[in-house]
């Protein structure tokens, strides 16, 4: 069994980040472009939404990663809390801006399909004003720790913000349970299953997939960026960068 | 496997809602090409910036410390 710890450390981290970059690009890829065929030209056209249901296949996918992210962000904060570990503060750090990211997909995209199906951009309603308060709340982690220097005070108050707006996750999930929105329920469902045919169903999780892989690449190159910012006066960072 | 559609035309028109459709994955796409893009932006910007540091220091430590150190 390895070590896993061991690649708790930046050092041993870094480089084995590097060699991870291209094979989740390459995963991305391989489950993108059949997901958006299947999707875009292939899948039948929804007898109630006409062509417009199409925007689930992009939809679905960034709101399940806006969500998904914090969430992990959320891990990162506890364990770097629980164990002080250096590299927890600098995956939660990684994984903010692509998080905010979707969460403005997720809006977005919802405003594009709820416009031609409800007649509006935008509602208050249960679903859409939780999703919003997750984009305030990926600003806010952001806001807050740029606004402190120190990066274990940063990492600190980063993370117990994390830890508390955790709970809005569960309520964006279940709101369309819990209260009488104008949202669609749940297109995928562990105790319901698919809602919608298999050919759907595989469109729309060959996307998800797709952009899960793009965010582990994408939050890797930026935590190698904020290990080499962070552990430039180390021996090991100089001897990297230093010409040979 | 057949495809939807009968032609590119109807493809891009997209029943209708081609504004619609095409502003999700257009601008999802397009986000998704830039933040790789600024991240090596960032990346080149980064590594030229710890290059000059570290060769200031080097030569900070050929000739002598260059501000002087105080008396």
């Amino acid at each position: 069994m390895p070590n896993w710890f061991k690649y708790s450390a930046p050092v041993a981290f870094y480089p084995l980040a590097g060699r991870m970059i291209p094979v989740f690009w390459a995963l991305a890829l391989l489950f993108g472009i059949p997901g958006l065929w299947l999707g875009l030209a292939v899948a039948p056209v929804d007898f109630q939404q006409g062509e417009a249901y199409r925007i689930l296949f992009v939809h679905v996918g960034v709101a399940w990663m806006a969500m998904f992210i914090y969430l992990v962000m959320a891990f990162w904060a506890a364990i770097g809390l629980a164990f002080n570990t250096r590299l927890s503060g600098m995956m939660a750090l990684a994984l903010a801006p692509t998080g905010t990211l979707f969460a403005f997909l997720t809006l977005w995209t919802g405003a594009l399909w709820g416009k031609p199906m409800w007649g509006a951009w935008w509602v208050w309603d249960a679903r859409l004003t939780s999703s919003l308060i997750l984009l305030f709340l990926y600003i806010g982690f952001i806001a807050l720790t740029r606004a402190i220097d120190d990066p274990r005070r940063s990492d600190k108050a980063g993370a117990i913000l994390l830890l508390v707006g955790v709970v809005n996750v569960p309520i964006i999930y279940f709101s369309v349970k819990w209260w009488n929105t104008l949202h669609q329920g749940a297109s995928l469902s562990l105790a319901k299953g698919a809602s919608i045919s298999p050919l759907m169903l595989w469109s729309m999780l060959l996307c998800a997939l797709a952009l899960w892989m793009y965010t582990i690449a994408v939050a890797l190159t930026r935590a190698r960026l904020l290990i080499l910012e962070r552990e430039r006066n180390t021996e090991w960072v100089r001897a990297l960068l230093s010409p040979a | 496997m057949t495809i939807h559609w009968n032609s590119l035309a109807d493809f891009l028109a997209m029943g209708g809602y081609a504004l619609y459709v095409w502003g999700s994955f257009g601008v999802t796409l397009l986000l998704l090409l830039l933040e790789p893009l600024l991240l090596s932006r960032q990346r080149r910007a980064l590594l030229a910036r710890l290059a000059r540091q570290i060769e200031a220091e080097r030569h900070e430590r050929k000739t002598g410390a260059a501000g002087g150190e105080a008396p």
